[in-house]
C-alpha cells in the first residue's frame, strides 16, 4: 500500500520516491489548499446530514472519511478532464466546483440531478451501481477519437476518471468497463474507494483477492494507495492521470479507507458492524493526520486552522440557507425534459395533467 | 410439492389468525416456506446479517445459516444467473432484489433464460425460482426506487407474476408462490410494508385468484398493490356519494383472473383500471382491450385507466402529483357515470 504519511503525520522515507517528488513539489500554498479543502467538504456534508435529520433532505449519502480519497484524487484532476461520481462523491464535487446545493437537489427531491455535467466536466450522481465505470470508458474511448491524449499539451490531452466502490467491483459493469478500457487503451483511470462496506456486506463478501489485483488480469496497472492519505492519494492518482493522458491507457487505483458513517442516513450499521472496529479507524482520521504534518512542519499555524474552522462554519450556515431556500418544482416539470422532440402522448398528458390541476382551483 | 392454485396446508395447523405488518406476515411466510422444504434458499444483498434494507429477512439467516440465506456479491446478474444454476441442481431460489429499478441488469437472465428454459428443455427441465421484487413509489426516495415495472414481466411468457396488498395475501402467496413449479415475479408494494393486519388461516384461494374486496354495483375497479387501499379509499368516498365501486384485488398480473373480472363488469358495466404504473401499455391495456373482445355489450361506458404519467418516475417532491391518489380514481368514475 502506498502511504506517505503516517497516521501520525510523519513522512514515510520508505515510499517510492516518484511519489515522494510529486508531494514534494507541492507548494504550501496547495498544502493548506488541501486541508481547507477537506475541512470544508466534511463541514457541509455534516449540514446536509444534520439536514436530512431535520426533514429537509429526503436522504443523505455521507462522506464522511472519505474525504483525502475524495480530494486527494479531484485534485489532481485539470479543468478538461471529466469524472464520472457515484452519489457519494461529494469532495470530488466539490474539488470541480460544483456547488455543494446543486448535489442536495436530489436528496431533496427536487430534481434527480439537476446540474449541467459538462459545465464542470462532472457527470451526474450515479446511483446504478458500477454503470457509470462503462460512461466513463465510452467517454475517454471519445476522447481518443478527438486526438485529445498524447499530444504533448497539457491543455489538451485529456483523461478521464471514474468512481465506484468496492461493492461495485461484483456489478458485471465494471468487469465490462476494465474490458474496453484495457482492449481499446482508452484514457481512462478506476479509482475505486474500497471503504469496507456496501451497506452491510463486507469486503469478504465481494472479494477473495484484493481489489487492485484485478487491473492485472485487464492487462493494465493496478495498485492500492491509503486512501486516508492525501498526499498519497493525490501523487497516485497524478501519475495515472498523466499516463492517461500521454496515451499509456487505464490504470486501477484502490483506495483503501473506510466508511465512518451509516451507509446512507437510512441505514443502521449497528446491526452488521463492531463500535470498536470504527473506533480504530478513527485514528487514521484523513484532516487530523494532515493537520498534524502541517503543523509540525510548520506550513500553518493556529491562525490558519482557526479562521479554516469559521470559513466551514460559514458554509454549513450557507449551504443550510440555500439548500432550504431551494425552489419546489412544478408538477409539470416531470414532463418538461423527457424529450427533445415534441411527443404526442407528452403533449396530451402534459395538457390533461394542467386541465386537472385546475379542476381544483378554488376548491379549497 | 404442492399445486400452488390450491392452498398451502401444511403451515396451516399454526395459531391464526395473527395481527402482523405486510414486511413481517413475508418473513413468516418465507420462514414457513424455508421449515417446509430445505431445498428453499434466499439469495439476495444485504439480507442476510442486516435483515435486508426492509428488514423482510430479519432473523432468517440466523435461525438457517449462511447457505440458505446468501449475503451474495453485488450483482444482480450474478444472482439470476447463479439462481438459475441452483434451481437445475434442485433447489428452490428465492431471489430479493433490493428495489424495482435494480433488477435490470438480472433482466436478462430473467426473461431470456429463467422464463424460457421449460419450453425450451420440452418441459424436461423447470426453474422453481421466485423473484421478490419491493416496488412502487409514495415513500419520498431517491431516484431508482419507486419503480413500477410489472408490465416488463407480465409481457413475457413463461414468467409469472403476483402481487401482493395486505398482510394475510402477503403471507400466504409468498408460500404458495414458492411452491409453484413455474417462475415467479413477486411485488411487494414497499409503502404498505408497515400497513398492520391480519392474517387468518390457510385460504381456500389459489395464488393466480383475484379477490372481491368489495362488492359493489356501479362499476368495476382494478387494482393491486398499493393501489387496492387507495381504490377502497374511493369505494368509501363513492359511496358517500352515491355511487358503488366493486373493487377486485388483480392479485395475479399473469396469469389475469378474467373469470372474476369479466363477471364483473358484465353487471356493472363500468371499469376502471388503477395502478402506478404509466398507463401506456401497462396492465391497463391488455385489461382493457380484454374487456372490451369480451363483453362490449355488457359495457355502457368506455374502459378508463388511472395510473402513472409517461414519464420517467419523478423527483419525490412532486410524486403526488404522479401517483394516482383517491381523487383521481373518483374523477374517473365521474368520468364514467356521466356515461
Ligand atoms: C444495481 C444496483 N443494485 C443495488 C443497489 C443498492 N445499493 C445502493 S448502494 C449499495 C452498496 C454500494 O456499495 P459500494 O459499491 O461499496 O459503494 P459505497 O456505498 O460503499 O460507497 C447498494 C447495494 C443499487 N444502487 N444499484
Ligand atoms: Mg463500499
Amino acid at each position: 500500500m502506498i502511504q506517505l504519511l503516517t497516521p501520525e503525520g510523519e513522512l514515510v522515507e520508505s515510499a517510492p520516491q516518484q511519489y515522494r517528488d510529486i508531494a514534494a513539489s507541492l507548494t504550501d500554498d496547495e498544502l493548506r489548499g488541501f486541508y481547507r479543502d477537506l475541512v470544508l467538504t466534511r463541514r457541509f456534508d455534516a449540514e446536509a446530514t444534520a439536514l436530512q435529520r431535520q426533514g429537509e433532505l429526503g436522504l443523505w449519502a455521507s462522506l464522511l472519511g472519505q474525504e483525502a480519497a475524495q480530494v486527494g484524487s479531484g485534485r489532481a484532476l485539470r479543468p478538461q478532464d471529466y469524472a464520472f461520481p457515484t452519489y457519494r462523491e461529494h469532495g470530488v464535487a466539490w474539488c470541480r466546483g460544483v456547488d455543494p446545493v446543486n448535489l442536495m437537489g436530489m436528496f431533496r427531491g427536487v430534481n434527480h440531478g439537476g446540474w449541467d455535467p459538462n459545465d464542470k466536466n462532472f457527470h451526474l450522481y450515479t446511483i446504478i451501481i458500477g454503470a457509470q465505470t462503462l460512461h466513463a470508458t465510452g467517454y475517454a474511448m471519445g476522447v481518443q477519437r478527438d486526438g485529445a491524449v498524447g499530444t504533448g499539451d497539457p491543455d489538451r490531452d485529456t483523461a478521464v476518471i471514474a468512481y465506484f466502490g468496492d461493492g461495485a467491483t461484483s456489478q458485471g459493469d465494471v468487469s465490462e468497463a476494465l474490458v474496453f478500457a484495457g482492449v481499446n487503451n482508452s484514457p481512462v483511470v478506476f479509482f475505486c474507494q474500497n471503504n469496507q462496506f456496501a451497506i452491510s456486506e463486507p469486503n469478504e463478501k465481494q472479494t477473495r483477492a484484493p481489489l487492485y489485483h484485478r487491473a492485472r488480469g485487464f492487462g493494465f496497472p493496478g495498485l492500492r494507495v491509503d486512501g486516508n492519505d492525501i498526499l498519497a492519494v493525490y501523487a497516485v492518482t497524478k501519475v495515472a492521470l498523466d499516463a492517461a493522458r500521454s496515451g499509456e491507457g487505464p490504470s486501477f487505483i484502490e483506495a483503501f479507507t473506510y466508511r465512518m458513517g451509516a451507509h446512507t442516513t437510512s441505514d443502521d450499521p449497528t446491526k452488521y458492524r463492531l463500535s470498536a472496529e470504527v473506533e480504530r479507524w478513527k485514528l487514521r482520521d484523513p484532516i487530523e493526520r494532515l493537520k498534524a504534518w502541517l503543523a509540525h512542519e510548520g506550513k500553518a499555524d493556529r491562525a490558519f486552522f482557526d479562521a479554516i474552522a469559521k470559513e466551514a462554519d460559514d458554509l454549513g450556515a450557507d449551504v443550510r440557507a440555500r439548500c432550504i431556500a431551494l425552489p419546489d418544482p412544478a408538477g409539470t416539470d416531470m414532463f418538461e425534459y423527457v424529450y427533445g422532440e415534441d411527443h404526442p402522448v407528452m403533449v396530451a398528458e402534459r395538457e390533461e395533467f394542467t386541465a386537472y390541476q385546475s379542476s381544483f382551483e378554488g376548491a379549497h | 410439492m404442492g399445486d400452488a392454485t390450491t392452498a398451502t396446508t401444511a403451515a396451516s395447523t399454526a395459531n391464526y389468525p395473527v395481527n402482523s405488518t405486510m414486511a413481517k406476515a413475508i418473513t413468516t411466510g418465507l420462514r414457513a416456506s424455508m421449515e417446509r422444504d430445505p431445498k428453499v434458499i434466499l439469495m439476495g444483498e444485504d439480507i442476510g446479517k442486516l435483515g435486508g434494507v426492509f428488514r423482510v429477512t430479519e432473523g432468517l439467516q440466523k435461525d438457517f445459516g449462511e447457505d440458505r440465506v446468501v449475503d451474495t456479491p453485488l450483482a444482480e446478474a450474478g444472482i439470476m444467473g447463479t439462481a438459475v444454476g441452483l434451481a437445475l441442481r434442485g433447489y428452490r431460489p428465492v431471489v430479493e432484489i433490493q428495489f424495482d429499478g435494480f433488477v435490470y441488469p438480472a433482466f436478462d437472465h430473467i426473461v431470456s433464460t429463467i422464463a424460457k428454459m421449460r419450453a425450451r428443455s420440452l418441459g424436461h427441465v423447470e426453474l422453481p425460482i421466485v423473484v421478490r421484487i419491493p416496488f412502487g413509489g409514495g415513500i419520498g426516495a431517491v431516484e431508482h426506487h419507486s419503480e413500477s415495472n410489472e408490465a416488463y414481466f407480465a409481457h413475457t411468457a413463461g414468467l409469472r407474476v403476483v402481487v401482493c396488498s395486505n398482510p394475510h395475501d402477503a403471507h400466504w402467496m409468498i408460500q404458495q408462490a414458492i411452491e409453484c413449479r413455474d417462475p415467479v415475479i413477486f411485488y411487494e408494494p414497499k409503502r404498505r410494508y408497515w400497513d398492520k393486519g391480519e392474517i387468518g388461516p390457510a385460504p381456500s384461494r389459489g395464488l393466480f385468484e383475484a379477490a372481491t374486496v368489495r362488492p359493489g354495483t356501479d362499476v368495476t375497479v382494478l387494482a393491486y398493490g398499493p393501489m387496492v387501499r387507495t381504490t377502497l379509499q374511493a369505494a368509501q368516498a363513492a359511496e358517500e356519494e352515491g355511487t358503488s365501486l366493486e373493487v377486485i384485488d388483480l392479485r395475479s398480473l399473469s396469469p389475469l383472473d378474467m373469470d372474476v373480472i369479466l363477471e364483473s363488469v358484465r353487471r356493472t358495466g363500468r371499469c376502471i383500471v388503477v395502478h402506478e404504473a404509466s398507463t401506456f401499455l401497462g396492465l391497463g391495456a391488455e385489461l382493457a382491450a380484454q374487456i372490451q373482445e369480451k363483453c362490449f355489450y355488457s359495457l355502457e361506458a368506455p374502459v378508463l385507466r388511472v395510473g402513472g404519467y409517461n414519464v420517467p418516475y419523478p423527483q419525490s417532491r412532486i410524486e403526488e402529483d404522479f401517483l394516482p391518489d383517491l381523487d383521481r380514481v373518483l374523477d374517473a368514475v365521474d368520468r364514467l357515470m356521466a356515461h
